[in-house]
């Protein structure tokens, strides 16, 4: 439907970690596709693969982890196979930045925080000081942040404004894509709130992608354009906002949504019982055959991604055959 | 405020610190006063001793000794021709000079040596110089009468004849009105004269005499076997000590600082080589291989100084470095740091060493005195620099020439006082920026 190629291109991504119990799984066979100005939120609980998928796309991976396998196009280059000191100038920063979770720890907390926002236009654009510090007090403006706090320590900062100086850090190279990783679930209500309009905003006037990571379906939902729900490794459904918090096509997807309060709802929200299997050893099928109310024989194999409706596929056997369930 | 200037300016708190730090300031100042007094060149050409020093007594107290216990030792005494006026005659072909050198002595004690520098300028032939000696009473004693060549010492002191004309070392017997070979000879004090007359056979010819009348004290340090005044040495030894502690303890600390971050942030084989070198390093005794470098080398001070940075990079402290690094490697701003494009080198040195240096800067103040001593330590060995006047320089010197033992103890407590209020001016400074920057000790 869209012309021109696609900002991001993942496919059958797949990333392991060894550790002293076996290799483990993080990431199996994830395949997405972002397109320019659209947020993507990869939902998903804690322990599901969305972080692990994020340190892939930056390159930023821990040091037990192999190296990831499968495809990663930017416009259509891969970058996966670049060497790491083209990806350091080429990529990071200057097509894709990262605002981290707990962005309290973040900051170095013994530089002053003008500084650190001013630091990758230091490195990726040689930047003066000054054209550096004038740079970081206009992205300091846009995300909402006096600029005379451009001069303090990240510990003179409220977790709100933190949040908002590591998200300045993000715009301040003016990237493509910038990665947010769980970037609200530290702070109160209200500050989300405030922190979701000034992403709103930017996504509108800056035309900036985003890939919005978050175990949060309130906050997902606000921000989305496109949905890719995570479970133990894998996108078990990918579908634009609208089609996946109206009409979740995946098991998974449906108990989730039905997990999630809501004003003016009379049965209370409920949970999903059981839990994720380990990543060490999946099973061999779907991986949430086992907690699943609608499992059958077939579930014992593993499903591939089956389209169900415009740019949206399942996990799931039962949208293989057109008299599954809907 | 950054939290260095508040750490600073929680210093005045410690009475401890103001201390050490006026300390290291008379220090400072000491070395920058030594410094644009006396330039470098010249510091070592005056501690090599010999002419610059001729008018300088041996082994000489400091003035205070004498003035502690009481005594009235003399001082030097200098008197030229060009003090006073000298009368001229003339008769046929020649002309008669004659200038009074007054000696004012009120002293207790009797001179050390009594010379006379003698200088002219004439084509060929000598002028003749005949010495008179005046006491107060107004007894003339003749002494030498000699030609003269152009620039000659008369060592009035050592004049056998007049010995045993006066039957007293003459410095002894020019100034007593005792007879001759008494037991204890007392001082005569009053206004002596040296009555110098010459004989130029020559119009243009001139000459200059400078008496000098060495005393048994000298200045706030004393001199030394050679005449040469404590003062220069010490006040030069406060440079030298200053830049060895310091250059040493930088150097050191920063690359071992520098090479414990690049093992931490590298890992693997990069880790496993420094902290095997480290091992091995560890175990090697370092005033030994000093001691070889200065005996089959050379014991130039900056050798020296750089023998004790490469031995010092790989030592305990990147042990102690990496423990408090890897636990920073992990913190999530370095990841950060590496997810906004930051290179290896920018991590090392902008975010993990930054990280602990506040933790590290009283070890470092602390290290400075360290290396002063062991550059003394080197000098009194032997090992010192030949040619740079140092404290340690002078405590071998008094070393060498039995100064305990022979009484000099002011050679070898100058030196050693100041040696002491380094180390005690850098450890109280030391000690209090611990309590401020280490945040175990941090009181609450």
């Amino acid at each position: 439907m869209m012309a021109a190629a696609p900002l991001l291109e993942i496919e059958d991504l797949g990333l392991s970690y060894a550790t002293e119990q076996g290799t483990l799984r993080a990431v199996d066979g994830v395949d997405l596709r972002l397109h320019r100005n659209e947020a993507l939120a990869v939902l998903g609980e804690s322990g599901c693969g969305k972080s692990s998928l994020a340190k892939t796309l930056l390159r930023t991976l821990p040091r037990n982890a192999y190296p990831p396998t499968g495809q990663l196009r930017l416009d259509g280059r891969d970058v996966l196979g670049l060497p790491e000191e083209r990806f350091r100038r080429e990529v990071r920063w200057v097509r894709i930045a990262l605002v981290m979770q707990a962005a309290m720890n973040a900051l170095n907390p013994v530089v002053r925080v003008g500084e650190q926002v001013a630091e990758p236009l230091r490195i990726h654009h040689r930047a003066s000081r000054r054209q550096a510090r004038q740079r970081a007090a206009e992205a300091f403006e846009e995300v909402g942040i006096p600029t005379d706090f451009l001069r303090r320590y990240p510990h003179e900062l409220s977790g709100g404004m933190r949040q908002r100086a590591v998200l300045a850090m993000a715009l301040v190279t003016e990237p493509d894509l910038v990665l947010l990783d769980e970037p609200t679930s530290a702070l109160d209500v209200l500050t989300q709130a405030s922190i979701m309009n000034v992403l709103k905003r930017i996504k509108h006037e800056r035309g900036v992608s985003f890939v919005f990571i978050t175990h949060d379906v309130a906050t997902a939902s606000e921000l989305a354009d496109r949905v890719a729900l995570m479970y133990a490794g894998q996108v078990v459904e990918a579908a634009s906002a609208r089609a996946f918090f109206s009409e979740p096509a995946h098991p998974y997807s449906r108990l989730l949504m039905a997990s999630v309060p809501r004003l003016y709802q009379e049965q209370p929200p409920s949970s999903i019982p059981g839990r994720p299997p380990s990543l060490l050893d999946p099973p061999a099928g779907c991986r949430f055959a086992e907690r699943c109310p609608w499992a059958f024989e077939r579930c014992s194999e593993p499903p591939p991604m089956i389209p169900c409706g415009e740019r949206r596929q399942a996990r799931c056997w039962l949208h293989h055959s057109p008299g599954g369930a809907r | 405020m950054t939290p260095w200037l508040q750490g600073l300016a929680r210093l005045r708190q410690y009475p401890s610190a103001l201390a050490g730090l006026g300390i290291i300031a008379l220090l400072v100042a000491m070395a920058v006063y030594a410094v644009t007094a006396i330039p470098y060149s010249e510091a070592r050409e005056l501690w090599r001793g010999g002419e610059a020093w001729q008018d300088l007594p041996t082994n000489a107290s400091p003035v205070w000794t004498d003035r502690l216990l009481g005594g009235n030792a003399p001082r030097t005494i200098r008197v030229a021709t060009d003090d006073v006026v000298m009368e001229q005659e003339r008769y046929e072909g020649v002309r008669l000079q004659r200038a009074v050198l007054p000696v004012d002595f009120p002293y207790g004690g009797f001179p050390q040596e009594i010379n006379l520098f003698v200088e002219s300028q004439f084509d060929e032939r000598q002028p003749f110089v005949r010495l008179t000696w005046r006491t107060p009473d107004g007894e003339s004693i003749p002494l030498d009468a000699r030609r003269v060549g152009e620039s000659e010492r008369i060592s009035i002191s050592q004049d056998r004849q007049l010995e045993s004309r006066l039957g007293f070392t003459p410095q002894v017997g020019l100034f007593t009105d005792a007879e001759p070979g008494a037991d204890d000879p007392q001082v005569r004090q009053g206004t002596y004269e040296l009555v110098i007359e010459a004989i130029q056979f020559e119009e243009t010819a001139t000459l200059d005499a400078n008496l000098v009348v060495y005393g048994q004290v000298h200045g706030l340090f004393g001199t030394d076997h050679k005449r040469r005044d404590l003062t220069v040495a010490l006040l030069w030894g406060t440079p030298v000590a200053l830049a060895f502690g310091l250059l040493a303890a930088v150097g050191t600390t920063l690359t071992t600082l520098i090479i414990a971050a690049t093992g931490v942030w590298f890992g693997g084989w990069v880790d496993a080589v420094i902290q095997r070198l480290t091992e091995i390093n560890i175990i090697l005794p370092l005033l030994p291989i000093l001691v070889m470098v200065g005996t089959l080398y050379s014991t130039s001070i900056w050798l020296m100084l750089g023998v004790v940075v490469v031995l010092g990079i790989f030592s305990a402290g990147i042990k102690m470095y990496r423990s408090m690094l890897l636990p920073i490697r992990e913190a999530p701003y370095i990841e950060a740091a590496r997810a906004y494009g930051a290179g290896n080198a920018r991590i090392i040195l902008r975010y993990l060493v930054p990280r602990i240096l506040p933790v590290l800067i009283p070890t470092f103040v602390t290290l400075i005195p360290t290396y002063v001593f062991l550059e003394a330590s080197l000098a009194v060995l032997g090992l010192g620099d030949p040619v740079l006047p140092t404290w340690g320089k002078i405590l071998n010197d008094a070393q060498a020439q039995s100064a305990l033992y022979h009484g000099f103890y002011y050679w070898v407590l100058a030196p050693a006082a100041l040696l002491m209020l380094t180390g005690l001016g850098f450890a109280m400074l030391g000690f209090a920026l611990d309590r401020i920057f280490n945040p175990r000790l941090r009181n609450v």
